[in-house]
């Protein structure tokens, strides 16, 4: 149910009387009536999945197009053209083949891809490109708070003091196997709620993992973390909603082989167990893939190759789950990473910070296909040459603002600081 | 100590275990100057001591003055223990006001309070028979145990139980003083009285009751002549002596001694091995605290890893413990309002955490101390828990503010206090070493790096972008976008290991 007719349906029993002892006339100044007055996007949920070290673009969606100069460009690590998974509808654009789920997922017609995604003037340190990509800021301007913080505290103000409340009994946020991200900063503290590996998750609901320690330090540790778990605000709702789910896809890995699929399914079981979260964020490192980025014998495999394939196995993976949860319509999910890597391959058999990349974005809701064009390679190709931009990355957070979350797009320019343009992103038939 | 800056443990790493306990266990370091008068406000100016005048030298007291003074006294207390000395002294003058309990509330006067914590700090080190001796005389403990009040006609039992069940033999298993034993001993002390001009204790033999006074089989039925005149005080050094023939007390110190150094828990292994040898070595002392604490902190017990991080620091180890682990810099004594009002905000911190200097929650001390079998647990709970890392998140982000000047810590100097901030694990490392009396999982390091310094970075080379960024705030102070950057780093870096639950233990 949306929110919207959950307010629906219990506003004229709410109206006569009090609700938690409020009188409807203070009730009216709180978000719970802000949030029922914003609509369908509200029970719509965002998983931004975070590729830290810089993703080698070039390499994920190869420009078959060009792909001469492509592999002129990066001989010892090209892909055969003959190995590139291809797309239905774009003969010039192929994926790795490390990637036959998101091939599946593009030709299904839930993958948008994203062409050269940076901002002007990129910067190629990874601390700053981060923060960047997290703070939604322009190259030259430090932002002390989030992009998708200070979308939540727009959304739902007067965060903590006034939450848990009735209209917002969730965490508004929730980042899965790192700590808090800066991107859920808001202008005082950070608006999400950590779980900062898979099991503390596990510990939280109560399915303890490994062995106890008896020490007497270890007994101190676990009262202390016990009374920790106790006065989170959020553990019971956590609690209840991964209690609901009691089944998911089969389909997940072992615990640890895939730790972006570990993130995901529980991000699936949240959102299946009715969390209003709207925002959650996953990650995987490993990307900075300045040496050996593929085996020498075989360009297809390597360290790459394996990011990639567990990346589009885990994205693969959370969309069958959504879809056996029954939550597939509600969940957009958008993959970035600070940078991507320079045209030329260096001489250990990987590449260096770059500018562009691709981004992806899926769901039942996205609108299929790619947006922007190959990248194209100069004519005198030297080291220095990088991926130009097409996308500013803000207009696809502008996107997912205005067409997924369904803000207006006044309140959009005021989270990114700026009016952005709308891409042809969302689909109409969600 | 009160936590431990970096080269207060380099100080005494360098020497052996011995030699630095002898070292913590001095007390010839001067006596502090006393509090000040901080406290003139919109309502009252003090007409006899000056702004910023020792406020000791005063014997006129009034509504208008008396709390303010009181507040001040707590307020240096907090002050001396966050700049103590390389010294055990102020952790055992807490140690003795949690012991001999006086609650400022109750003693309801600066000037008693003031001297009480002076005594205290006297003996922290000294011999606890004179200790005894001299808190028993004391106008603090006279009026809050109502001593004073204590006459022949009307003997009150209050110190006379409390020196037996609190302060000396104890509870414990051997302890078996009967209620006659409580009743006598309040008639040996009857006499004290208290001058409120001079705010000193005195003694009046024809308040005293001359009786004889018997004592039970616990005491060998010993009985205490009664004495007259200028003889009568007499009674109370024998009752002194009679209650300190009694091997229990010394059993009893040294179970509270290690109750608060050690572990909570005291088996029947560790009564026989630890705390039977060291209450030996007490009375072969004749009661004097030193040789005790240097037996105890450098025995092989002390230093056996599995009692490492056994406790869960009391509010004012966490609250003083952080400042000077980190360096806080507080005002100099010169700017005594801002010194004074950072002190007080910082002792209001750990009041909220349920321990209020100079107000114990009743005679018998924190809880935490002595309740079986939760012990130290109890200073976690749902709301002191919060309490303990909103304190923390707040000295790392924006301090205490107070008349424009802050307090909090600079998280850029303590990592450049370390001696190799440039590298992430020796940064991680050293930090979780210097802050924490317990290791890290590897894991837990690894997962600290890679999602704080490293931004999600991982891979063997990955640590480098750290390193030049450290580095590059080093060479370039000026470029505000890396400083920034580092900033936050940091700060995310100390928040999650304050947060951590291992900071909270000792």
């Amino acid at each position: 149910m949306k929110r919207r007719d959950f307010f629906k349906a219990s506003m004229p029993i709410l109206l006569p009387t009090l609700v938690n002892g409020i009188s409807l006339k203070a009730l009216a100044e709180t978000p719970f009536l802000r949030l029922a007055a914003r609509g369908a996007g509200e029970d719509r949920v965002l998983v931004l999945i975070q590729l830290s070290g810089g993703n080698d673009g070039l390499n994920t969606v190869i420009p078959l197009e060009y792909y001469d100069a492509y592999h002129n460009a990066r001989a010892n690590i090209a892909i055969p053209a003959e190995k590139v998974l291809r797309l239905e509808g774009f003969d010039g654009t192929g994926l790795h083949p490390a990637m036959p789920e998101l091939q599946q997922l593009f030709n299904a017609g839930k993958l948008t891809i994203l062409q050269g995604v940076s901002y002007p003037q990129p910067n190629f340190s990874h601390f700053r490109a981060t923060d960047i990509w997290l703070t939604g800021a322009d190259a030259g301007q430090i932002l002390s708070t989030g992009w998708a913080g200070r979308y939540l505290d727009q959304q739902y103000p007067h965060f903590p003091q006034d939450y848990p409340n009735a209209g917002m009994p969730d965490p508004l946020a929730i980042q899965v196997g790192s700590l808090v991200s800066p991107a859920l900063q808001g202008p005082s503290l950070t608006m999400g709620m950590a779980i900062s590996n898979p099991n503390s998750f596990y510990d939280l609901i109560g399915d303890k993992a490994g062995t106890p320690d008896n020490s007497r330090a270890g007994d101190q540790l676990s009262y202390i973390r016990e009374m920790s778990v106790k006065t989170d605000q959020y553990a019971g709702v956590i609690k209840k909603a991964a209690q609901k789910v009691t089944k998911q896809s089969d389909q997940y890995p072992a615990p640890g082989k895939n730790p972006l699929a570990d993130q995901l399914k529980i991000v699936a079981r949240l959102v299946a167990g009715g969390l209003r979260t709207q925002i959650y964020l996953v990650s995987m490192g490993g990307f900075d893939t300045h040496a050996k980025q593929t085996d020498g014998a075989d360009t297809t495999t390597g360290n790459h190759a394996r990011l990639l394939a567990r990346l589009s196995e885990a994205i693969h993976i959370f969309q069958d789950d959504l879809a056996f949860l029954q939550v597939e319509q509600r969940v957009m999910g958008m993959t970035f990473s600070e940078f991507g890597r320079r045209i030329q391959s260096n001489a250990s058999g990987g590449t260096d910070h770059g500018a562009a990349a691709p981004v992806f974005v899926f769901g039942e809701g996205v609108r299929p296909g790619i947006i922007g064009q190959n990248p194209v390679f100069p004519d005198h190709l030297t080291v220095n040459d990088n991926v130009a931009m097409q996308t500013d990355f803000r207009t696809i957070y502008n996107t997912i603002l205005e067409k997924w979350f369904q803000t207006d797009a006044r309140e959009a320019a005021a989270v990114l600081l700026k009016d952005y343009p709308v891409l042809p992103l969302v689909g109409g038939g969600v | 100590m009160f936590g431990a800056r970096k080269e207060d443990i380099d100080h005494f790493l360098r020497k052996s275990p011995k030699k630095a306990v002898r070292e913590l266990l001095r007390d010839d370091y001067p006596i502090p100057a006393p509090p000040v008068n901080n406290y003139n406000d919109d309502k009252y100016t003090d007409p006899e001591i000056a702004a910023g005048a020792d406020w000791t030298v005063s014997l006129k007291y009034d509504g208008m003055n008396n709390g303010r003074r009181r507040n001040s006294f707590k307020s240096w207390w907090f002050g001396l223990m966050v700049g103590q000395d390389r010294s055990l002294r102020e952790k055992m003058v807490l140690f003795w006001h949690n012991h001999f309990v006086t609650e400022s509330n109750t003693v309801d006067n600066a000037m008693f309070c003031y001297r009480y914590n002076v005594l205290l700090r006297q003996h922290a080190l000294g011999n606890f028979k004179a200790l005894v001796r001299a808190v028993t005389a004391e106008p603090a403990m006279l009026r809050y145990l109502n001593g004073y009040a204590s006459t022949k006609k009307a003997p009150d039992e209050n110190y006379g139980r409390e020196l037996q069940e609190l302060f000396t033999v104890g509870k414990g298993p051997d302890s078996h003083y009967t209620e006659s034993d409580v009743k006598a001993a309040a008639r040996v002390l009857t006499g004290y009285t208290l001058n409120y001009k001079t705010f000193t204790a005195s003694y009046d033999p024809n308040r005293h009751d001359p009786g004889d006074k018997q004592f039970s089989a616990f005491y060998d039925n010993h009985v205490i002549r009664g004495l007259k005149g200028k003889e009568a005080e007499g009674e109370v050094d024998q009752l002194i002596g009679m209650i300190f023939s009694r091997e229990e007390v010394s059993k009893f110190i040294c179970r509270k001694l290690y109750r608060f150094f050690v572990y909570h828990s005291i088996d029947e292994v560790t009564e026989q091995q630890v705390i039977v040898p060291l209450a030996k070595l007490f009375r072969r002392k004749d009661y004097e605290i030193r040789p005790v604490l240097e037996e105890l902190l450098t025995s092989r017990h002390f230093f056996d890893p599995a009692n490492l991080g056994g406790m869960i620091k009391p509010p004012v180890d966490l609250t003083v413990g952080l400042c000077r682990e980190f360096h806080v810099p507080f005002p100099a004594a010169s700017e005594y309002l801002d010194q004074y009002g950072f002190w007080e905000q910082l002792r209001n911190q750990a009041a909220g955490m349920q321990q209020n200097i100079g107000d114990p929650p009743n005679v018998a001390g924190w809880q935490a101390y002595y309740q079986s079998p939760e012990y130290d647990k109890l200073w976690i709970s749902s709301d002191t828990l919060p309490r303990r890392n909103q304190f923390s998140d707040r000295m790392i982000n924006n301090g205490f503010a107070r008349n424009g000047k802050k307090i909090g810590i600079d998280v850029v100097a303590f990592a450049a206090s370390l001696p190799h901030p440039e590298d992430a694990d020796k940064l991680i490392g050293d930090s979780v070493q210097a802050l924490y009396a317990v290791p890290l999982p590897p894991e837990e390091l690894q997962f600290i790096k890679t999602s704080i310094l490293l931004s999600g970075l991982v891979g063997m080379s990955s640590d480098h972008y750290w390193t030049s960024a450290w580095q590059a705030c080093q060479n370039n102070p000026d470029d505000k976008a890396n400083r920034t950057l580092i900033t936050n780093k940091l700060k995310n870096l100390y928040r999650h290991l304050l947060d951590l639950p291992e900071y909270q233990l000792l």
